[in-house]
């Protein structure tokens, strides 16, 4: 190729630019500078400076819904991952019907999350789903799920005469509900990734292991965890992210949409509401502000970590 | 053998709990309202009510919904990728001033979590007007920077000498991105366009937000809309999630590698 300048360059990137300056560049500017100003759709818009700011740092809506978003990430990430690592490392070993394990796991992630979410809902009928027929079947009482605002810690400790309230009484049974649909639904994905991070372990490490007299539980604890580690990292970081975005469930499953009681109410449904039922666009994007920053700080967080790798093989 | 036997119980209990709701759904969907509102619940319906297929897609423009989305599709991946193929063939090689700068900002939009920008671009497109169009639905989603990056480093990989050849023969850098290099980059656009098919298909806040009237409607946004008109009636329900998510049920079977891969290089979010 020849070394001089390339004009033509700017016109191959050009309508991808465009798109990108117009589309994602520009919103960003703009929700920086409607997020100090009070702003319906309709009406004058009128600076407030950083009153949309102090507004979310005294509103207990949102306070509450960053603490659902909280339990929420804090169940659905660790157990997606914890499942999905056990039957990786299970059809890594050569079981018969590998293909179709796979193939059965992987199912849920291709269906959208919309469709997911009424067939979900219905399974979690508190009258006629199949959930609480399964547990009469076995004796045992139904709940109420979706419709139920009871924390689970409130519930857990109520034997010891100990009442958590607000925050500290953990996710309600209907966010619980969201947790059980949201790991069902992203095990798959996760899976595939465990996979290939535990096909990469070479052989000879497990001979080694073998040969050191080490059993099933050692040979995992010793070689294989800290081997996957990048990849239960990445996988931390990616399902962290995915999980704080979640709006769909909450939108289709939930009655009143983020009920009973806001308990199922997630800050991505929040700012929806407020940005596009309630049309305040400006405190949206105060809102939206704080989402940034934490998913700022995760991706950060991430690109420390992955830089200095988990475990040097 | 004791263990793999427990080993094989495990993943059957697991298999089974992955396919419980799809089968819940399809035996909802083939039974009539009586029948699936009994309690405890019959586990396969005792008359097979196709029907309740049928009329879902008369309760509501089904059908609309479907050619909307496959609308949507078309546009927004045809225009993905002209714009990407354009943009990766400049980034790998091309060289112009302020090339890799280019190249950072587009990285650094990836960033950038969607709900940041819902607000902003819903001010932005109802300025140009571009509200419950289809503008709305294909012009925002019509750059991937995904996309710009997994072509970049497949141009990049390309030999020099094939390059060289076709500067000999006179071919200028459009012609040869047209006849050469897209030729060679099958694999990788496979892996786009599946992106591009599953992350339109299952679209669902984009659509909510930016379109309001029923003609507008896609699949997503119309089965929502529809849960909610007919909140109780569950067969008619279950009908409309299967028939909305067989087409891409469908195509996992036959494409199943593509799909994980491609759903693994470039993590299609909901």
């Amino acid at each position: 190729m020849s070394q001089r300048k390339d004009i033509s360059g700017y016109f191959f990137i050009l309508p991808a630019l465009l798109v990108i300056i117009v589309f994602r560049f520009y919103p960003i500017l703009q929700a920086i500078r409607m997020s100090f100003f009070k702003w319906g759709m309709a009406g004058p818009m009128q600076i407030v400076g950083l009153r949309n700011f102090s507004r979310l740092l005294s509103d207990a809506k949102f306070y509450q819904s960053l603490g659902n978003t909280f339990w929420y990430v804090i169940f659905v990430v660790p157990l997606t991952i914890f499942l999905s690592i056990l039957f990786a490392q299970m059809l890594n070993q050569r079981v018969s019907g590998r293909g179709i394990y796979r193939t059965i796991y992987y199912l849920p992630v291709v269906t959208s999350i919309v469709a997911v979410s009424v067939v979900w809902k219905w399974i979690f009928n508190p009258d006629r789903g199949i959930l609480n027929a399964m547990f009469s079947f076995f004796g045992l009482d139904g709940l109420k799920w979706l419709n139920d605002a009871r924390g689970i810690f409130e519930i857990l400790l109520a034997p010891l005469n100990i009442e958590p309230s607000g925050f500290l009484s953990g996710p309600s049974i209907a966010l619980c509900a969201l947790i059980i649909m949201a790991v069902w639904h992203n095990i798959g994905y996760c899976l595939i990734i465990a996979l290939a991070g535990l096909q990469n372990v070479p052989e000879q490490y497990y001979e080694a292991a073998r040969i050191d007299g080490a059993g099933n539980w050692k040979t995992f604890r010793h070689v294989t965890l800290p081997l996957i580690s990048p990849t239960i990292f990445y996988l931390i970081i990616t399902q962290s992210i995915f999980a704080f975005n979640t709006f769909t469930p909450v939108y289709v499953m939930t009655q009143p949409p983020g009920g009973p009681l806001s308990t199922t109410k997630l800050v991505v449904f929040y700012l929806y509401e407020q940005a596009f039922k309630l049309w305040n666009l400006g405190y949206a994007n105060a809102i939206a502000f704080v989402i940034f920053i934490i998913i700022f700080m995760l991706t950060q967080f991430q690109k420390k970590y992955i830089e200095r790798r988990v475990h040097y093989e | 053998m004791n263990k793999k036997f427990s080993v094989h119980v495990l993943l059957a209990l697991g298999a089974f709990w992955m396919l419980l709701p799809f089968f819940w759904m399809l035996a909802t969907s083939l039974k009539t309202q009586m029948e699936a509102l009994r309690f405890p619940p019959t586990i396969f319906p005792t008359m097979l009510m196709f029907n309740n297929y049928l009329e879902a897609f008369r309760q509501v423009d089904f059908s609309r919904y479907f050619l909307n989305t496959i609308v949507m599709t078309i546009g927004t991946t045809v225009l993905v990728f002209v714009t990407s193929a354009l943009a990766a063939y400049a980034f790998a090689r091309l060289k112009f001033w302020g090339r890799d700068l280019f190249f950072t900002l587009f990285l650094a939009m990836m960033m950038i979590p969607v709900p940041v920008y819902l607000a902003p671009s819903y001010v932005i497109l109802s300025r140009f007007g571009w509200i419950d169009t289809f503008f709305a639905l294909i012009i925002p989603w019509s750059a991937n920077v995904f996309a710009i990056f997994l072509l970049r480093q497949h141009f990049r990989t390309l030999p020099q000498e094939l390059f060289d050849a076709a500067r000999i023969d006179g071919l200028n850098h459009l012609q040869i991105l047209k006849d050469i290099v897209i030729p060679l980059s099958k694999a990788v656009l496979i892996t786009i366009g599946i992106f591009q098919i599953v992350s339109n298909w299952n679209a669902f806040l984009w659509p909510l937000i930016v379109t309001h009237s029923d003609s507008m409607r896609t699949i997503q946004t119309g089965l929502a809309y529809f849960s909610q008109a007919e909140s109780t009636n569950y067969p008619l329900l279950c009908a409309a999630s299967t028939f909305t998510t067989a087409p891409l049920i469908i195509m996992y079977f036959f494409v199943q590698k593509q799909i994980m891969e491609s759903y693994s290089r470039t993590g299609i979010k909901e």
